[in-house]
């Protein structure tokens, strides 16, 4: 607002009045995906610039984290990105069990592997309805609408929670797959790619959906690497990176993919990237399916993985030999996580979500720093919306495909 | 004096009768606007306000009416309470001079046509007015393109019209229906078929719908024009646009469709085929509402300028040259 007074200071003694029109968007708007708020300087219709301002939507998650146990804190990475809590609590966990140098067992890889890619289906399927929705298209959301609620009936059956799992532990998984659930999946994933299908002849040839997204906010593949984007932005401008590739992890290693790149960077190829990744998703979660009749009856959590109660401390009382009392009782503190530091990424739905860990061997992680997706690509909407209009911006936030949740944290 | 007093009842009843069904009308468009769309989108609907939900219409009605009346404190009084009037009065006054069957028209005018353009042409007066009057930035901003819009397509669809005049040789909507009838394809929608694309492309724009939605955008703008107004007042603007459905639909089938000709005559109902294609019309509404998305503002107005008024000009000049000749 501070810049609104100037300017009505600076034109007072003028004739002339030539106020930029400001109109404040957000954070209560329909299409800003939650409470983000945008300050919007127009020219006409035309943004000429376009302030995102956030936090309204903190809730200290890093700072809650260090106050909790490592297993505790799985609940938390829920609430970051609660499109896709899967693939968070996969973060966390790996980037625990790497500072507990602890070994998964390989049932529980594939599992994880296979919630993972449901979360991507999820977050894929609510970030089309909503984009579509954004641009006008209003069937595509409640189609969408429909194929995830498949989805999370299926979490429902897995772990008893639809949107905020916690079905990942430290070390493994929370319980195994029943034999409907797989049965469920199989179905799911023989039935998706025609749905798939289906969105697409909704919109993929329309021609007002081409001319609302066909060179709309192109990002070069340069500018992509400076404004730090991950994820599906990344590789729809050209660049052919995924952590499932370069950095694997679960059981990404055993399945066959493929990472699908844009070529010129706007929202169009955004969008069909994601439309093949749902495919991709679709074909991952049926070879992890395969290969799990292989692990039948194998143990999802490893043995020595720790308890969903660790005790704040542990003192360990030995014998010390003292010089005039004879042998004494000293309690000491013992260790009960290796003091060091961890980092795991993971390609999360939206980008790349890194964790970062510290401990000093406590059973509470001394320092947590999450780097989520969201919060980098909100800062790119400033520079991809310049000289576009108010419609397009709606589309812009739809395509970066951002939650509040996973950037004010 | 006997024979003016029968004349002047006669009218009045035909007014009021037209008045009420046309409203209950625009009331059930919304419930099948809602059953229909619901149905394309694999929901339901509304359900639970008597059977099948046939009573919604009435039950938001009442809804509407008895909830508060909010005037925000900035916005300009007079033009702010008169700014919905405007709106439906014109959007719903052209349904006096379509004619529904043979002899049956409540106000028979030499220029009815004409008076029609104008009655919609002043209907975005009522959006615009609204949207300066809220002080409002979406409002503002919602005025704003429906301005745009209403000098992008009064003259396209002004133009697809004037051909229907030049084939008809008349401006009353009778003698319109009358010439198809006489006509050797006995409708205007083949000798007119671009007429009639630009007629309708214009008329879903005149009625700001989807997909030329662009004043009240509600993802962009949240509700455009009317995003300061509540209760009955919000209503009437629902009612306008919904009015403004049914007349343009009204028009159309005068103009292109032959009107209350039809195939064969249907004994007693004598404006079955004029309710039928009528009907089919606002389907078609309804159903690219649920098919299409939104064009851009400028986008818009390219399409306007760019395709629509000069194949209205071609369209122009072709019916003018064949007239001509033959």
């Amino acid at each position: 607002m501070s810049l609104v007074l100037e300017v009505n200071k600076k034109q007072k003694g003028k004739d002339s009045w030539e106020e930029p029109f400001y109109l404040n968007m957000g954070p209560q708007h329909p299409s800003t995906h939650g409470v983000l708020r945008l300050f919007l300087e127009l020219e006409g219709e035309t943004i000429v610039n376009c302030d995102p301002i956030i936090g309204y939507l903190h809730r200290g998650i890093e700072k809650l984290a260090e106050n909790l146990n490592y297993n505790q804190t799985i609940v938390l990475s829920d609430r970051l990105d609660y499109i896709s809590s899967a693939a968070n609590n996969v973060a966390f966990a790996l980037a625990f069990e790497k500072l507990l140098r602890l070994e998964v067992p390989r049932r529980a890889k594939l599992i994880r592997t296979i919630v993972s890619e449901m979360a991507r289906i999820c977050s894929h399927l609510l970030w089309l309805a909503t984009h579509a929705l954004d641009i006008g298209a209003m069937t595509v959301f409640l189609y969408c609408f429909r194929d995830r609620e498949w989805l999370l009936n299926i979490y429902e059956r897995i772990c008893g929670a639809r949107l905020t799992h916690s079905y990942v532990r430290v070390g493994g998984v929370r319980r195994d797959f029943e034999p409907e659930v797989i049965e469920e999946l199989y179905r799911f994933v023989e039935e998706f790619p025609k749905r798939i299908t289906d969105y697409e002849t909704l919109i993929d040839t329309n021609r007002i959906w081409l001319k609302r997204t066909k060179n709309i906010a192109v990002v070069s593949t340069e500018e992509a690497f400076n404004l730090g984007l991950t994820g599906p932005c990344l590789r729809g401008s050209g660049v052919s990176y995924d952590v499932r590739k370069f950095r694997p992890y679960d059981a990404y290693s055993e399945v066959e993919f493929e990472v699908p790149i844009g070529q010129n960077g706007d929202t169009y190829d955004r969008y069909r990237v994601r439309m093949i990744e749902l495919r991709q998703s679709n074909w991952i979660i049926k070879q992890c399916l395969d290969r799990l009749s292989e692990t039948e009856g194998e143990a999802v959590l490893a043995e020595n993985s720790p308890d969903l109660l660790m005790p704040e401390k542990v003192r360990e009382v030995s014998a010390q030999p003292h010089p005039k009392l004879g042998v004494m009782f000293k309690p000491k503190e013992k260790e009960i996580v290796p003091v060091g530091e961890a980092f795991a990424s993971i390609e999360s739905p939206k980008g790349e979500l890194s964790v970062y860990v510290v401990s000093d061997g406590s059973s509470r992680p001394w320092r947590l720093r999450i780097r989520t997706p969201s919060f980098v690509h909100i800062s790119a909407i400033s520079h991809m919306t310049k000289g576009h209009m108010i419609a397009d911006l709606v589309a812009i936030i739809g395509t970066l495909d951002i939650v509040l949740g996973d950037s004010d944290r | 004096m006997e024979d003016l007093w029968s004349n002047l009842f006669w009218f009045l009843a035909g007014t009021v009768i037209l008045l009420i069904v046309s409203l209950l009308h625009v009331a059930y468009l919304t419930y099948a606007e809602r059953k229909i769309i619901a149905r394309m989108q694999q929901r339901l609907g509304p359900n639970r306000v008597g059977p099948r939900g046939l009573l919604q219409p009435i039950a938001d009605m009442l809804k509407l009416l008895t909830k508060e009346d909010i005037i925000p404190a900035q916005v300009d009084r007079p033009v702010f309470y008169i700014a919905p009037f405007i709106s439906l009065v014109c959007a719903g006054t052209g349904i006096a001079l379509v004619p529904l069957w043979e002899n049956f028209v409540i106000s028979n005018i030499n220029v009815g046509l004409l008076f029609i353009l104008a009655l919609s042409s002043l209907s975005a007066y009522g959006v615009i007015l609204s949207g300066w009057a809220s002080n409002s930035r979406y409002a503002f901003l919602g005025g704003l393109r429906a301005s745009a819009q209403v000098i992008s397509y009064e003259i396209a669809m002004s133009l697809a019209l004037l051909s229907v005049v030049l084939m008809a040789g008349s401006l009353n909507l009778g003698d319109i229906v009358r010439a198809q009838i006489n006509s050797p394809f006995k409708v205007y929608l083949i000798p007119q078929l671009i007429g009639f694309f630009v007629f309708i492309v214009s008329a879903v724009a005149e009625c700001n719908r989807t997909p030329f939605d662009l004043p009240e955008a509600e993802t962009e703008l949240v509700a455009g024009y009317f995003v300061e107004y509540s209760g009955m007042r919000f209503a009437l603007f629902y009612l306008a646009e919904y009015f403004g459905m049914l007349v343009m639909s009204a028009l159309a089938v005068t103009c292109f469709l032959g009107g209350w000709a039809g195939p064969f005559e249907v004994p007693y109902v004598p404006f079955f085929w004029f309710v039928v294609k009528v009907y089919a019309l606002l389907f078609f509404y309804i159903w690219i509402r649920a098919t299409l998305p939104r064009y851009r503002y400028d986008q818009l107005m390219d399409l306007g300028w760019k395709v629509l008024i000069p194949l209205g000009l071609i369209n122009l000049f072709l019916t003018a040259l064949i007239k001509l000749i033959f």
